[in-house]
């Protein structure tokens, strides 16, 4: 009874100090499109920090993590080790329902924003996101510095999909802050979730969510649509075509 | 000029692209080949994935073996009956070697098979014909006469036949072995199988050099034919852009090297063609004995929503 008390108490104090603060954000484009001259973008999100009455007046500086999220896919990471001589793939993870794209970007450094502790539970950083391993019939995530984990993020950070950067958060003033989203050539299509994580004083106080798309359209939308719907008709269609161009080609360049 | 691929999901640079299937063209129209050997581990070397590379490099050989096959029929130098009967072997091979990539695939390490086969058929049909063109080249400088053409035990086997205008009676059971063997790894390595069609059937088979470049680009048309269709029904991995950009670069590239090619005595020809075969085997041969820069990959297993 006095364990309820108490916990009704700690509600009422906290409550309405979590709920004090209101994001608002916004991307600059909600649908981005890949054309044939498509070769990577920069979407710009921004937002504001809204204070109400019930904000302790000693809040003045925030601290922000944005988070972006591509479609999930299953991956695999394969490990090569000499055999016989040669190089040959013996050892693999496979990597479940794993972000495609996946971008975290805060105003400072991820570890002077708050403590370890927070920063694995809000998972803030490359190295906190879960990653969901199958290990042996076992689904888990493991240690940061497991080799396999740590190649996989290594090797999606090289092909710019995967990226982490403690200054890519500006804040214009106090409230108000921005941040650019570069979003590289080969960039997986489908549905992107932005999350916005607000800290102070290391303590996390709430978060706001929106989401972007990108999508093939005209001409790309419809050779993949017909590759993938109407495999016969495409293949026929592709074949079709390479007689055509042979056929074009010897009344071209024809001798006589 | 950057143009993004549909399938390949990525842009490419398309005077790169351009310019790669123009090279190879020169190439496949220099030694009647069709250059999927060259044309595949390039275009994975850009950064298209090797099913998406093998899927619609099949279309970009169909394209210049026909404008090749053309030319060559116009000179009555394809062999039709010859080009029938190796064909019924080679579809059957194509399907067995579709059927076998599958099976593969199932128990992993198909990458491995893949290289591994590829060191395997170009170091020995590279190195072959590179001695053989060095032995035809020293054989004229010193004048000699080429060694008599004598029949081996294949021109013992039954059912033979006569194919009119390669001028030989030959048994069918050899023919139909080797389109069987070509529509196979065709299949499994994603060639055209040219480069090693053309020496079996001079060597093996004894068909004149008149007929053998026309007869083998009919086989090479037909099952990289099949082999577009097999891909874009049960894979959907045919790029139809990045093949147009191919055939373009590729047939244009093809008459130059055709031209080329005639001026060029057909010992050379073979010694440069088994120098390059070679280099590639070697160059694939490397890649797996030394250590990779990077002992990981990662390979996505499709994207879901």
């Amino acid at each position: 009874m006095r364990r309820a008390a108490l916990a009704l108490l700690f509600v009422l104090l906290l409550g309405p100090a979590a709920r004090a603060e209101k994001l608002i954000v916004s991307v600059s484009n909600h649908r981005v499109t890949v054309t044939p001259n498509y070769s990577g973008e920069e979407l710009v999100l921004f937002g504001s920090v809204e204070k109400d009455a019930t904000t302790p007046a000693d809040r003045k500086a925030y601290d922000l993590v944005v988070t972006v999220m591509g479609p999930r896919a299953d991956m695999v990471t394969r490990r090569k080790e000499r055999t016989f001589g040669i190089w040959i793939n013996t050892d693999y993870r496979q990597f479940l329902q794993v972000p495609s794209y996946l971008a975290l970007f805060a105003n400072r450094p991820f570890e002077a924003i708050t403590s370890p502790e927070i920063a694995r539970r809000q998972q803030i950083g490359l190295n906190n996101v879960l990653l969901t391993q199958r290990v042996s019939g076992d689904f888990a995530d493991v240690v940061p510095n497991d080799a396999f984990r740590s190649a996989f993020i290594r090797l999606r950070t090289q092909r710019g999909l995967y990226r982490e950067d403690g200054s890519a958060v500006t804040f214009l003033t106090p409230t108000l802050f921005r941040t650019g989203i570069p979003l590289p050539a080969e960039v997986p299509i489908g549905t992107y979730d932005v999350e916005i994580k607000l800290f102070a004083n290391g303590a996390f106080i709430g978060k706001t969510e929106t989401a972007f798309e990108i999508v093939k359209v005209g001409f790309e939308q419809f050779v993949a649509t017909t590759a993938r719907q109407n495999g016969l008709i495409y293949g026929l269609a592709t074949a079709a075509m390479a007689l055509m161009t042979g056929w074009m080609a010897s009344i071209v360049f024809r001798k006589d | 000029m950057q143009l993004y691929l549909p399938i390949a999901d990525l842009p490419v640079n398309v005077f790169l692209v351009l310019a790669m299937g123009a090279a190879v063209g020169f190439v496949s129209g220099m030694f009647g080949i069709g250059g999927g050997f060259l044309m595949t581990p390039l275009l994975i070397f850009i950064g298209i994935t090797p099913a998406v590379a093998v899927a619609s490099v099949a279309s970009h050989i169909a394209a210049s073996s026909f404008s090749g096959a053309l030319s060559y029929w116009r000179r009555r130098a394809i062999d039709p009956s010859l080009a029938s009967v190796l064909l019924c072997g080679g579809v059957t091979g194509t399907a067995l070697g579709v059927w076998t990539f599958t099976q593969l695939r199932a128990l992993g390490q198909l990458d491995l098979m893949i290289a591994l086969s590829y060191v395997v058929l170009l170091t020995t049909v590279g190195s072959l014909m590179f001695s053989e063109g060095l032995r035809a080249l020293m054989r004229t400088r010193r004048g000699a006469v080429p060694p008599r053409r004598t029949h081996n035990w294949i021109h013992g086997l039954p059912l033979k036949m006569r194919f009119k205008r390669s001028k030989i009676y030959l048994s069918v059971i050899p023919v139909v072995v080797v389109g069987i063997v070509i529509g196979f790894i065709g299949a499994i390595m994603g060639i055209g199988g040219g480069f090693i069609l053309v020496p079996i059937m001079i060597y093996l088979l004894r068909v004149p050099t008149s007929t053998v470049i026309g007869t083998s680009m009919v086989l090479t048309l037909v099952t990289m034919l099949f082999a577009t269709m097999l891909h874009a029904v049960t894979n959907h991995l045919v790029d139809a852009v990045l093949a147009l950009i191919l055939m373009v670069g590729g047939v244009t590239g093809a008459q130059f090297g055709a031209r080329a090619g005639q001026k060029i005595r057909g010992e050379q020809l073979r010694l440069l063609l088994g120098l390059l075969i070679l280099s590639v085997g070697i160059r694939f041969a490397i890649e797996l004995v030394i250590q990779p820069s990077d002992l990981f990959t990662i390979r996505e297993l499709g994207v879901s929503g």
